[in-house]
């Protein structure tokens, strides 16, 4: 079962309803609803940052039966030093965009949080792809 | 009796199966099926929405009526603070128990007095219970609680494991009554006086724990009785029994103004809740301490058994809740925060799924999201579900059919007209030749 979405930079407004559908998509799986919350917290935080840093991208959900893997692929700047960028507190966000709220730099290390595996790929100057699965055990 | 009671249903009657309800209910658990809206219990959360926009007037709340307070020996009435937002300011609280009395009730206890209680308590909780999961969300509004249960499993351990007014007054005021009058506690019947469904459903059924509350009568109903026994009162000598702070309780804002601590949050309207549940469902929040949440707009002022329009209720219950001077009511109840806790924790509802069986129920949204790709988008409602999405889960678990979409059911019309003008012009080979019936004396039958 995969679902994929755009998202575009800038685009406040609509963060979060990648996040809402595969909520809802999981909710009707059946699954438990501390697995789904972590995946709300990952593909909400993987919108985010398409939102704020990169020009725009794609979330997808891979769901089966044994775990959910959510992929954040953008075109964008890219992330210089990874380790860094993992860092609580650690944020690249203009001062706009920390002005209303965000860019607090909990993005990654919340992704990290609530994801069994996570794997970032980046090419500086061209994009990201971040690569984060959830197991569901019984 | 079925797994679940509802307050809400439907006078079959009165229903013309027109779809407004379906599409305004914020768990999709209303279908329309031969005409007419069929509930779907598990998912139904009793928030009224369905009767606030029926046109038809078929979607009912059920209430214990007046009458049944006459089935115990002594009898309690609990106005819910909203109640006093019903009345002119000259209808003082006071004056309305009193009325309350002259209807039959044999004492009252204001749920107001046990807000301030359970105000104190949520306050002792958040200051106590630093390590729980913030926001904490209040527990009093029972349509919100069920919405979590169905919608929101993942924020259960958000809710705050104490107990709402209405039941901290049932129990107080059964105990003050056994021990005044001697009567068992099961001779006391006590009554909530309710705004909306919701409550009459947290009575027949709590979600976990039993209730202290043996009946709910419509606000609407009382208040209707009382305006006619008003003038006769003799309402001389009373002295005020229920200070501002409690009353304030009945709409929105008012608990949080109660309970003074930290960073409180107050959102009501059922879909500013969910929007505001999706926020903390996403980490988000973590700064706020508390969220006062209601499924009605305004507050319990605008639940949809309350008789006066909410905007003016609003306009009363502030002044009211501000000319008020506090009345002292600490020593009715228990201090120790043991009394206000939960005894079992809120379950989670999961009616949402399409199949108990995690393999079964991802091939069913396969198929479910294939159908949705298929179907118009215009969610109009005429197949009786609220959406094409909706109806595409209704299809995969058997509850609905593709030609129930008058599109598709338009479309595969046309392709058979097509299919029969098509047949229609096949010949068999013995009817090769260009043939028309002899028509030259044609005009005989005029």
């Amino acid at each position: 079962m995969q679902l994929k979405f755009h998202v575009q930079r800038n685009d406040f407004s609509r963060a979060g309803q990648a996040a809402a559908r595969i909520k809802k998509t999981l909710q009707l799986a059946g699954i438990k609803p501390a697995i789904i919350r972590k995946a709300i917290i990952v593909a909400y935080e993987a919108e985010l940052n398409i939102v704020i840093h990169a020009y725009h991208g794609t979330i997808t959900a891979n769901i089966s039966t044994g775990q959910i893997e959510i992929l954040a692929q953008d075109e964008g700047p890219g992330i210089v030093d990874i380790d860094l960028a993992m860092q609580e507190g650690y944020s690249t966000a203009p001062p706009h965009i920390r002005k209303m709220g965000f860019g607090a730099g909990m993005g990654l290390p919340n992704i990290k949080k609530s994801s069994d595996s996570l794997e970032i790929y980046s090419a500086v100057g061209r994009g990201t792809l971040l690569r984060a699965t959830i197991v569901i055990g019984d | 009796m079925s797994e679940y009671f509802h307050s809400v249903r439907l006078d079959e009657e009165k229903c013309k199966g027109c779809t407004n309800c379906i599409k305004h209910c914020p768990t999709e658990a209303i279908r329309v099926r031969k005409g007419r809206a069929r509930i779907i219990e598990e998912r139904c959360i009793d928030c009224g929405e369905c009767i606030r926009v029926c046109p038809n007037q078929a979607k009912v709340a059920i209430t214990d009526d007046l009458d049944s307070i006459k089935k115990y020996r002594y009898s309690i009435a609990l106005p819910a603070p909203s109640f006093y937002g019903q009345f002119k300011p000259e209808l003082t609280p006071e004056i309305v128990h009193a009325g309350l009395i002259a209807l039959g009730f044999d004492s009252v206890f204001p749920v107001a007095l046990a807000a301030e209680a359970v105000s104190r308590a949520i306050r002792n909780y958040l200051e106590q219970q630093r390590e729980r999961p913030r926001p904490l969300i209040s527990s009093a509004c029972p349509a919100v609680v069920r919405l979590v249960q169905v919608r929101f499993p993942s924020l259960l351990e958000h809710i705050i494991p104490l107990v709402s007014p209405m039941e901290i007054a049932g129990r107080v005021a059964r105990e003050a009554a056994h021990r005044q009058t001697g009567f068992g506690p099961e001779e006391i019947g006590v009554f909530f006086l309710t705004p909306c469904p919701a409550k009459v459903t947290e009575v027949k059924q709590p979600a976990g724990d039993s209730s202290s509350v043996d009946g709910a009568i419509s606000m609407s109903v009382v208040y209707g009785n009382l305006l006619r026994m008003m003038d006769n009162l003799n309402t001389a000598s009373l002295s005020p029994v229920v200070s501002g702070i409690g009353i304030g309780w009945g709409r929105a804002g008012g608990e949080n103004e109660a309970i003074k601590t930290g960073s409180l949050l107050a959102v009501d309207g059922i879909h500013c809740v969910i929007s505001v549940l999706e926020e903390i469902e996403r980490g988000g929040l973590e700064d706020i301490d508390y969220l006062e949440a209601q499924a009605c707009t305004g507050g319990c002022i605008g639940g949809c058994l309350v008789p006066q329009n909410p905007f003016v209720a609003r306009v009363r219950m502030g002044n009211l809740a501000r000319s008020r001077q506090r009345v002292e009511s600490g020593h009715m109840f228990p201090a120790e925060l043991d009394y206000y806790c939960r005894k079992s924790p809120v379950p989670a509802r999961p009616a949402l799924k399409l199949a108990d069986d995690p393999a079964l129920a991802l091939m069913r949204l396969e198929e479910a999201e294939k159908i949705v790709a298929e179907l118009p988008g215009l969610d109009c409602g005429s197949c009786g579900s609220p959406s094409c999405r909706a109806l595409a889960e209704d299809i995969v678990q058997g509850y609905a059919r593709r030609s129930y979409c008058i599109f598709e059911l338009r479309r595969r019309l046309q392709q058979l007209a097509e299919e029969i003008v098509e047949l229609a012009q096949k010949q068999p080979p013995a009817m090769g030749r260009e043939w028309s019936p002899a028509r030259d004396e044609g005009e005989e039958h005029d």
